[in-house]
């Protein structure tokens, strides 16, 4: 299981305070942020992509090409990749670079953003948001997939002969996730390609993550990429810590109560029952985030948003040292214990050349359609 | 079972708001027959849960509870004050809860109560356009009761109780002709994707 950190890459005033960062101090924590993620034995780091303000998180692959020039390890990610407003042909470019200069240390998650003007500020129209996820992911897809495309869709200039380069690394894609906090038709988009489904989880109750993720799991069996329980899942998850949790409810509640999102509005206690976050000792966080499973079935991927709501600089490094040394270990060992054997990992590069170099190409489809109909036959 | 949710928005206890919104429930259960049940969410006991939701995006708990009665109801009667010339903000705030869809075709009657007579025609003006937009079925009486209708005798003599009689009958008479419906799930039965790509409203 891979264990990681998401942001958004909001400027937000400390509440203790008042002080509010630059954003050339916040851009520079992200890195910090990163390459503390890396130091800890953390597997992902995601940014977020907004573009406007209090966000830093525009131009995100240049964000992430920076944090893979420092760190050597950790896979660079995205939460989330705009692909309703970003041209898709930018996105197979930017990021195809990006796994070279990384030498595979990339995947994706796409989203359709929650910034009703930046539909318009690209030109595109917000009322058709899942439609443009449909689309442009329909013809990112192909351009990683087929060396010339001749393309015509609804939502973008139509191209003849075009090829996208560079060519992804290895002649694999990156891998992709979907991400949706409610939108049962993104959940259908994952299974349809056999990608993986995140789901952002922390802002939502658990009761409404079951839902969404079970109905990815079915479909993902549906389309044939294998049973329910193998299907992709990723989740967003919540910290803070402290050795004693009535210590970390008292430094994260000035936090909390003004945090972008949900501040000014239920008690922190109500929204750690009603939502995934978890404020108190690493034991609790482990414990917390262990029940995760029951009701969303063996996962991938568990991202945290640690560096939100202007917690300084400081104390996010403090957490990281709390995940990476005290809880990550504790929750590698209890998820592998208990999951089974034919419940695989998170696809990685070299996974995925693995898989790909396993299949003579030729005959590929007909042996994918050979282990749907029994499974197991491709293990 | 047919069952009738009755949405009541009145703030004070005892309130006129309540007392109408009972009035039309047992009128509403009266046409509808034996098999019939009316059901109350008093708002009031929501407020904070109602505050929360607007901040957060979910429904949680009793609220949550609430918006699953409403979403599965074979009708709703919505009874409100009015407040500043319209219904009141803590009616609109709980409509704001509802998913777009929920009350697409579902049989509603509408109601409201006031100091005076003069607000009546709030529930032409303000009432059924919201629910208009909602797609809702709403029948054409619509029941306004002010103070003094309530003084002259029992709610059920004079013309106010004739009027929650026909509009509980206009409402009774859409729920038989439509029958029991359940909103469609997407997350039961989701749009297959071939359709996703390909139904994109060209």
């Amino acid at each position: 299981m891979q264990f990681g950190i998401f942001t958004v890459g909001d400027v937000t005033p400390d509440p203790t305070t008042g002080r509010t960062p630059t954003e050339h101090e916040r851009i520079k924590a992200t890195i910090e942020i990163a390459k503390k993620a890396e130091e800890v034995g953390l597997d992902v780091v995601a940014v977020g992509e907004h573009h406007n303000p209090p966000f830093i998180a525009s131009a995100p692959t240049t964000t992430l090409a920076y944090i893979g020039a420092q760190t050597s390890r950790v896979i660079l990610s995205t939460s989330t990749t705009l692909i309703t407003t970003t041209d898709p042909v930018l996105i197979a470019e930017n990021y195809a670079k990006l796994q070279h200069l990384t030498d595979g240390r990339v995947d994706l998650m796409m989203g359709r953003g929650n910034t009703g003007p930046v539909y318009p500020w690209f030109g595109k129209d917000i009322r058709e948001g899942i439609n443009l996820a449909i689309e442009n992911y329909a013809l990112l897809h192909r351009l990683w997939r087929e060396d010339v495309v001749d393309w015509e869709g609804r939502f973008r200039t139509p191209l003849q002969g075009f090829t996208s380069t560079p060519r992804p690394l290895d002649g694999v894609p990156p891998f992709v996730w979907h991400g949706s906090i409610r939108s049962p038709e993104i959940a259908e988009q994952a299974a349809y390609y056999g990608d993986g489904f995140f789901a952002n989880h922390i802002f939502w109750p658990a009761s409404h993550t079951r839902r969404m993720v079970s109905l990815y799991r079915r479909r993902f069996e549906h389309y044939g990429h294998g049973t329910a329980d193998q299907a992709i899942v990723g989740l967003g998850g919540q910290v803070f810590m402290r050795q004693n949790s009535q210590d970390a409810i008292k430094e994260f509640r000035p936090y909390f109560d003004v945090a972008p999102v949900y501040g000014h509005g239920p008690s922190l206690e109500d929204f750690m029952r009603e939502t995934p976050l978890s404020v108190g000792s690493p034991q609790q966080v482990i414990e917390r985030t262990l029940g995760f499973r029951e009701y969303v079935g063996d996962y991938q991927r568990q991202l945290f948003l640690m560096d939100h709501a202007g917690l300084p600089l400081k104390t996010v490094l403090e957490q990281l040292d709390l995940l990476g040394e005290e809880v990550v270990p504790v929750l590698r060992r209890e998820f592998a214990a208990l999951k089974p054997a034919h419940v695989p990992d998170a696809p990685t590069h070299a996974s995925l050349v693995a898989a790909r170099d396993a299949q003579p190409p030729l005959v590929e489809e007909g042996l994918l359609e050979a282990g749907h109909a029994t499974e197991g036959t491709r293990a | 079972m047919t069952t009738v949710v009755v949405i009541s928005a009145g703030i004070s206890v005892p309130s006129s708001t309540r007392i109408l919104a009972d009035s039309l429930g047992t009128a509403a259960r009266d046409h509808l027959g034996e098999q019939a049940s009316y059901d109350v969410i008093e708002l009031r006991d929501l407020a904070h849960l109602i505050t929360d939701n607007a901040l957060t995006g979910f429904p949680t708990g009793a609220l949550a509870d609430a918006v699953r009665r409403v979403a599965e109801a074979d009708a709703i009667i919505a009874v409100s004050p009015v407040y500043t010339g319209s219904y009141s903000g803590l009616f609109k705030m709980f409509v704001d809860v509802l998913e777009d869809d929920t009350l697409e075709g579902k049989p509603v009657l509408i109601a409201a109560t006031a100091g005076t007579a003069r607000h009546s025609l709030v529930l032409e003006f303000a009432m059924r356009p919201l629910f208009a937009y909602l797609r809702a079925d709403v029948v054409p009486t619509a029941v306004f009761a002010a103070s003094e209708d309530f003084g002259a005798g029992s709610v059920r003599g004079g013309s106010l109780s004739a009027r929650i009689d026909r509009a509980a009958g206009e409402l009774a008479d859409r729920v038989l002709r439509r029958g029991t419906t359940l909103p469609d799930d997407p997350f039961e039965n989701p749009t297959p994707f071939e359709d996703l790509l390909n139904n994109g409203p060209f």
